[in-house]
């Protein structure tokens, strides 16, 4: 019995070695009080591809990707970047946190927002200088945002602050870019600039990994699917993983079989 | 001549009030954007037990002890307070609230068991301080700065408070940046690599350093006022946070100096012979100026939805 | 001498206030209990600081009109009323400025608590203030206290407990769920008012005991304490009254026995212990109970993730996880599984292919709704219901894909 199931649990992996990928999780479990949120679960994530974590809500997606950056503290788990340990591997990460996680009241402008990305560089002490500055100017640049630079981030709409948090971790100069929901709550023209710039990220050999709730959007978005929920259920190109069979094991009862018929299934 | 009048009895309350304020202001900007104002509060409290186990362990009244005492008592109770949320899970206004109420209680009860009536240690100094009595008797005028016999009679409390607003200064200038991006946006710091949770203790404790550096001068909960009303105030003025601390720098000025001079000389002016307490009129300006500052402060509204 | 105390054998005035002592921790527990429930538990520091300038504008004011100032319900008139604009500071800052609620509560008290230190001063050099003994209102004092004084401390404590009796439903409601609280009809406003309101008339009157800076434990620690022992709003009210007039029966009754153990702190102290206690001890909240529970969890989570890795052939990259199986006898130091690990893992893996199955079909969602990765599969379904998963999944030997 043993033989068969192990063939059918995606033995394709275990080829892989932790220095293959730019990032690979293993057996990490988080809870929260006595309910894991994240069981046992296993990621691999490709050398420039562009991945989309997806589930419903509450299966773990933000949790896992916190997880594995130690944000939160897992239960067991480990965690590979780069084939080396996360601490070491640090400044070839960068992360977009979910826009409602910080207090956007707080008394700084768009700019230094972004000049937050380039903290590493600069030091404890060291002065921002003409060229840090036109480097975060060529960030918001990117993002479309480069007329909003000298703006207080209290008056920012909801897209335009994620635009500037992706600035921030374009600054960062990562080889490894990570996002927690970058489209939720964004207007069309916002959605638009972030996925033009994350194609470029993978363009110029970078990878990218998205914590992702529109299923619409994957098959035209991303070209590797993560699927969980508390377990992982799939994980492959969007043509292996993103299925409707697939589908209904992540989100079971809560997605009608109707909507999935409706999505872009590139296998089914 | 007035000049001697002045530098022998108010220069120095004068200094240590300014001092203080300045010292307590800069972690106190930190301290209300992290949404722990109240840790001001718990801090301020628990110098009193600090000060008492220190003066039961050294039998003296002495100002290091003292110091090194509250300071341990403020980290006691910054982990007590932690441990309770954490192990409890009490939500933190409510295990603040127990701590530092049990430590104070502990704190007055242990000084009320042991005579302590024959060493100037009581309540009441200790909840409003004495900032008038640090006078620089040896002073004769403005030449006694110069003067290294002179010099060597000014209140301890000048220079402790002096050292104490330098090593904050130092702290609030080398640090920054991790202070700002943590207060920001924890989990971006943590994975840039920086230790957040070193980072907000290491505020906790400059705070209480301030803390207890100003309470010999003002008393534990006066310091309250000046760790909350002029960065408080100063957040009404401005929406750049480098902006911010300069105002409650000036604020913090303004307050000290203000209620210093209404303390002193203002009963004068409605014809009283006596003074009130200078503490408490620093503490009364700095709330003057936060709420001038509430109904006309250009930034005084939130700009987008209200955090929560 | 403190049978004494606790029987109240200690003389009249003794008996009253620790009468109106208990009667106060009652009614403080009760409502300190709401304030917990709606997260505002340090909004009773801001009343308590503030009533400071009340009592000193009130012993001016009475000496002004000719009386000797120290009228004690005079004074706790004056310390309501500027609690009471106090409160008004705080919610005036929270909302019509973009300060949050901490720095308001800080604010308040400091600045209110230093203009009652100005006042002091000043009384302090009034002729009539030589003996005036505001200073008790700091940390209370119950020494040499008036017949009358007593009277109103023990009517003032049976009042609050009380009001507190009677508006015990509404405030539960809204602190357990203020949206529902709203949507059926309650004035969600005006019972905040009234938590607030109890919270203050707490304070005022165990002004005289405690003392102001004290007076927020009696509101504080008993709810905080009741919480680990129940669930439900009105057990955790009830408990949390039962503490609060048990420390201050004892607080009250144990410094009337001598005179260097001033009332207040001795019921905070109280207090404390009961909490200190139930931290520890508490059956399910309880670190004890917490402790043992997260290290069993934490071995059950290594134990199965061990397993799946074993049953799939996959290497095991945590040490915790080999040194569990290797104790029980699953698996070599190499990660290898033994024979009667692979059955264990075989079992584990089948049951994670129920499961999927099980969440994957509509028909189980309510049992599916239990998967957290441990659930033995048997607690939730029949073995009816497992045998016919088990012909889905099609035995060991049918297709699995």
């Amino acid at each position: 019995m043993t033989i068969e199931l192990i063939t059918e649990q995606g033995a394709s992996q275990i080829d892989l070695k932790p220095e293959d990928c730019p990032l690979m999780v293993r057996g990490m479990t988080v809870s929260y009080g006595q309910k894991p949120v994240v069981f046992s679960v296993d990621l691999t994530v490709h050398q420039e591809s562009m991945t989309a974590i997806i589930g419903p809500n509450g299966a773990g997606k933000s949790t896992l990707l916190k997880a594995a950056l130690g944000i939160v503290k897992p239960l067991a788990g480990r965690t590979f970047v780069y084939g080396n340990s996360l601490a070491k591997q640090r400044h070839r990460i960068a992360y977009v946190p979910q826009r409602a996680s910080v207090d956007w009241d707080f008394p700084t402008r768009v700019i230094d927002v972004v000049l937050m990305g380039l903290y590493r560089e600069l030091g404890l002490l060291g002065r921002v200088r003409k060229s840090h500055e036109a480097k975060a100017i060529a960030c918001l640049e990117r993002v479309g945002m480069v007329d909003f630079a000298d703006r207080q981030i209290g008056q920012l709409s909801g897209g335009q602050q994620q635009r500037v948090f992706l600035a921030r971790a374009l600054a960062q100069g990562a080889d490894l870019y990570l996002l927690d929901e970058p489209f939720a709550g964004v207007d069309a023209a916002t959605e638009k600039a972030i996925i033009n710039v994350l194609k470029g990220l993978k363009a110029e050999g970078k990878t990218v990994v998205a914590v992702h709730h529109d299923l619409t959007t994957v098959a035209e978005y991303f070209d590797r699917v993560f699927m969980i929920n508390t377990r992982k259920i799939a994980e492959g190109s969007v043509e292996e993983a993103f299925t409707s069979e697939n589908l209904s094991k992540a989100y079971g009862g809560r997605l009608a079989t109707g909507q999935i018929d409706q999505l872009d299934l590139a296998a089914v | 001549m007035i000049g001697e009048e002045f530098v022998a009895l108010s220069l120095t309350p004068l200094l240590i009030g300014v001092f203080s304020a300045i010292a307590c202001a800069l972690p106190g900007n930190f301290l209300v954007l992290r949404k722990q104002a109240l840790i001001g509060d718990a801090i301020s409290h628990v110098v009193l037990p600090g000060i008492v186990v220190a003066f039961l362990l050294t039998g003296v009244v002495a100002a290091w002890p003292m110091m090194i005492g509250a300071a341990a008592a403020s980290v006691v109770a910054v982990v007590l307070i932690e441990a309770v949320r954490r192990l409890g899970r009490i939500e933190p206004g409510a295990a603040m609230g127990l701590v530092f109420t049990t430590m104070f209680a502990a704190g007055v009860l242990v000084l009320e068991q042991t005579d302590t009536s024959s060493v100037h240690l009581d309540v009441e100094h200790a909840l409003y301080g004495n900032l008038e009595s640090l006078i620089w008797l040896d002073a004769m005028g403005w030449h006694s700065l110069f003067d290294p016999a002179a010099l060597s009679g000014l209140p301890s409390e000048l220079p402790r408070i002096a050292i104490t607003l330098i090593c904050v200064s130092l702290f609030t200038w080398v640090f920054w940046r991790p202070l700002k991006l943590s207060t920001f946006d924890e989990g971006f710091a943590q994975t840039m690599g920086l230790p957040t949770g070193l980072i907000g203790l290491a505020l906790v404790i400059v705070a209480a350093v301030a803390a207890v550096a100003a309470f010999d001068a003002v008393g534990s909960i006066i310091v309250i006022a000046m760790f909350i009303c002029p960065p408080a105030a100063a957040r009404l003025m401005t929406n750049q946070l480098e902006r911010q601390i300069a105002w409650s720098v000036l604020f913090a000025i303004v307050s000290a100096v203000l209620g210093y001079v209404l303390a002193g000389y203002g009963p004068l002016w409605l014809g009283s012979q006596n003074a009130v307490s200078a503490a408490g009129m620093i503490a009364t300006v700095s709330g003057v100026i936060l709420a001038l500052t509430a109904i006309f402060g250009p930034c005084r509204t939130r700009l987008g939805a209200p955090s929560t | 001498m403190i049978r004494d105390a606790l029987l109240l054998q200690l003389g009249y005035n003794a008996t009253l206030v620790t009468i109106g002592a208990t009667f106060l921790g009652v009614a403080a527990g009760v409502t300190g209990t709401f304030l917990f429930l709606r997260k505002r538990a340090l909004v009773s520091d801001a009343i308590s600081h503030a009533t400071l300038p009340g009592v000193g504008l009130a012993f001016m004011l009475m000496v002004a009109l000719g009386g000797d100032g120290r009228s004690l319900p005079g004074l706790l008139l004056g310390s309501a009323i500027s609690a009471g604009i106090g409160l008004l500071c705080v919610s005036w800052l929270t909302r019509r400025t973009r300060l949050a609620e901490d720095a308001a509560i800080g604010a308040v008290l400091s600045v209110f608590f230093g203009f009652g230190i100005v006042l002091l001063t000043i009384i302090q050099t009034m002729s009539a203030g030589r003996a005036a003994g505001l200073e008790g209102f700091l940390l209370g004092s119950t020494a040499g206290m008036l017949r009358n004084d007593a009277l109103v401390i023990a009517v003032g404590g049976a009042l609050t407990l009380a009001l507190v009796v009677l508006l015990r439903r509404p405030m539960g409601l809204v602190a357990f769920d203020a949206e529902f609280a709203a949507a059926s009809g309650v004035n969600v406003q005006r019972i905040d008012l009234a938590i607030m309101g109890l919270a203050m008339a707490v304070t005022v009157v165990g002004l005289k005991i405690v003392g102001l800076i004290l007076i927020v434990a009696m509101l504080i620690i008993p709810p905080v304490t009741a919480r680990f022992w129940t669930d439900r709003t009105d057990h955790m009210a009830l408990i949390s009254g039962l503490c609060g007039g048990l420390s201050a029966w004892v607080g009250a009754a144990l410094s009337a026995t001598a005179p260097a153990l001033p009332t207040g702190p001795v019921i905070v102290l109280a207090s404390f212990a009961l909490f200190a206690v139930s931290l520890f001890f508490a059956p399910n909240r309880g670190v004890m109970a917490a402790v043992l529970r997260q290290l069993r969890f934490q071995r059950r989570v290594h134990m199965r993730q061990g397993l799946l890795a074993l049953a799939q052939s996959q290497p095991i990259y945590e040490r915790f996880t080999l040194k569990l199986l290797r104790r029980a006898g699953l698996a070599h130091a190499d990660g290898v599984a033994t024979t009667a690990g692979r059955a264990r893992a075989a079992k584990a893996l089948r049951d994670e292919k129920r499961w999927e199955l099980v969440r994957a079909d509509q028909a189980f969602e309510s049992a599916a709704a239990l998967y957290d990765g441990l659930r033995e599969i048997e607690t939730v379904l029949t073995q009816d219901q497992i045998a016919e998963i088990d012909q889905r999944i099609g035995g060991p030997k049918g297709a699995l894909v």
